[in-house]
């Protein structure tokens, strides 16, 4: 692990390689990813890193399977149920967007639609546009109502993210070099946090893995007060670090989150989540 | 030549001796006032926020990502390579989860300076 991250940082420094000359390979980089986890947390169990932090942390799980009792998501899962089976102004409905919408999809996100990387999110918004209504904003509220459940329709079936092409797999490269990359004034890459120092404490936050991180959103947060999708967190890590986030369900994200999830494939959707 | 008189002698032996000591005595009470100075700045969350990785001194609730900073002198005994490494961690360690302070502007040269001054005390 720790050489396929100074080797993407070093292709990183030297920049504009050619993608195919890195010879990614997700099916090996899926193997590492997992490998270094489960030897780092050899208490966890694979499916139960999709528990974040409290996979790896039993004070705080106490804490959390209490609040779990009484679930804050809860209200946000009926409202999405009701938005479900609201139909729009011209009479359709999402289930026309998505056919197999209450058996579970979630797991399938992101995918390659032969032309780019496609989010759950984003499809949301494009079937409302298709049937005359406005689209939502990314981050939070309706949005994220409807995400959850979906998501919650999901629980249960293993994240399955494909990467079937040489032009899905810039994608997923792309991802993987966001992952990798330093950034910020304060210098952090994603990997620093969650790869390198999963399990230890930055001031009183213990860090997650991020393996298993993306099976639970969109998440209830406390300090949010409210559900937000995955690109509102991944603005907060960036922010954290002071560097720019990149908008919500733009390229850099989506081929981040395509990344992520590749390296969750195999976990089981838990969504929507609680955390602090 | 006119010979100094040996009143005058003593006298100006003694405002040069004087004269060093306030030197010395104001170089002390500087300092003093750095290292107190470089502990406030480098537990500051928006300046050095050493303590969200290095327990440090007896800041409050440290994380545990880097060594307790601890034994300074001992492990640093040139202190402008204790300076270099708050500076630019990423000099000896590229991948280092320490931010470098100097090279990416998040602390000027005198604060860097001043929290120097101060970690070299632990
Ligand atoms: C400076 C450290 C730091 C960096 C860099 C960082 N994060 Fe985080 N991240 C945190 C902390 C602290 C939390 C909250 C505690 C936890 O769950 O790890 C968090 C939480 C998360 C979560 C939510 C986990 C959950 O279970 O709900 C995700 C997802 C995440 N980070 C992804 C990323 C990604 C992607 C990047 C890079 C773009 C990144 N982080 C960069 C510190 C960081
Ligand atoms: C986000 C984490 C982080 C922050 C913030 C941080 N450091 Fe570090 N520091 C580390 C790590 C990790 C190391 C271990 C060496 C390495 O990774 O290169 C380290 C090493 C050091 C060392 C060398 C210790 C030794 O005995 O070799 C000193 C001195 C030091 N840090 C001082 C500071 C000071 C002073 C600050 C604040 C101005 C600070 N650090 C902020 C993570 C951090």
């Amino acid at each position: 692990m720790r050489k396929i991250i100074a080797a993407t940082l070093a292709a990183g420094l030297v920049g504009g390689l050619p993608l195919a000359a890195q010879a990614t390979n997700p099916q090996q980089d899926l193997k590492e990813f997992r490998a270094y986890f489960m030897e780092r947390f050899p208490d966890t169990q694979f499916q139960d890193f999709s528990n974040g932090v409290y996979s790896i942390d039993a004070p705080s799980r106490a804490q959390w399977e209490s609040i779990e009792e009484f679930p804050p998501y809860e209200l946000a899962v009926d409202d999405g149920r009701e938005m479900w089976n609201t139909p729009f102004g011209n009479g359709k409905t999402y289930a026309d967007c998505f056919p197999d919408g209450e058996d579970g999809i979630r797991q399938n996100y992101p995918y390659w639609n032969g032309n780019t990387v496609k989010t759950l999110e984003q499809e949301i918004n494009e079937c409302r546009e298709t049937n005359g209504e406005k689209p939502l904003g990314w981050k939070k509220g309706k949005i994220a109502a409807l995400s959850a459940y979906l998501a919650y329709q999901s629980r249960g079936k293993p994240i399955d993210v494909k990467v079937p092409n040489d032009a899905a797999l810039e994608w997923y490269e792309q991802g993987k070099q966001h992952f990798y990359s330093k950034r910020g004034q304060l210098n952090f890459s994603c990997a620093n946090c969650h790869v390198d120092s999963a399990g230890m404490l930055i001031r009183a936050d213990k860090l997650s893995p991020a393996l298993g991180h993306v099976t639970h959103f969109p998440v209830f947060r406390s300090k949010w007060g409210e559900l937000g999708t995955l690109h509102r967190r991944y603005g907060g890590c960036n922010k954290q670090v002071r560097a720019k986030p990149f908008p919500a369900q733009s390229d850099e994200y989506r081929a981040l989150e395509y990344f992520h999830t590749y390296m969750s494939n195999g976990i089981e959707v838990n969504g929507p989540g609680a955390r602090k | 030549m006119e010979k100094p008189t040996p009143n005058a002698l003593t006298a100006s032996a003694m405002a040069t001796l004087l004269g060093g000591m306030a030197l010395l005595a104001s170089a002390g009470a500087s300092a003093a006032s750095m290292v107190e100075e470089g502990k406030q700045i480098a537990e500051d969350r928006r300046k050095g926020n050493c303590l969200a990785c290095h327990a440090m001194g007896d800041g409050q609730l440290p994380g545990n990502i880097g060594p307790p900073l601890v034994a300074m002198k001992a492990r640093f005994p040139d202190e402008s390579a204790l300076r270099a490494q708050i500076a630019d961690a990423t000099q000896k360690n590229p991948n280092t989860m320490m931010p470098p302070f100097g090279r990416h502007n998040v602390l000027t040269d005198e604060e860097i300076d001043k929290i120097t001054a101060y970690v070299h005390t632990l």
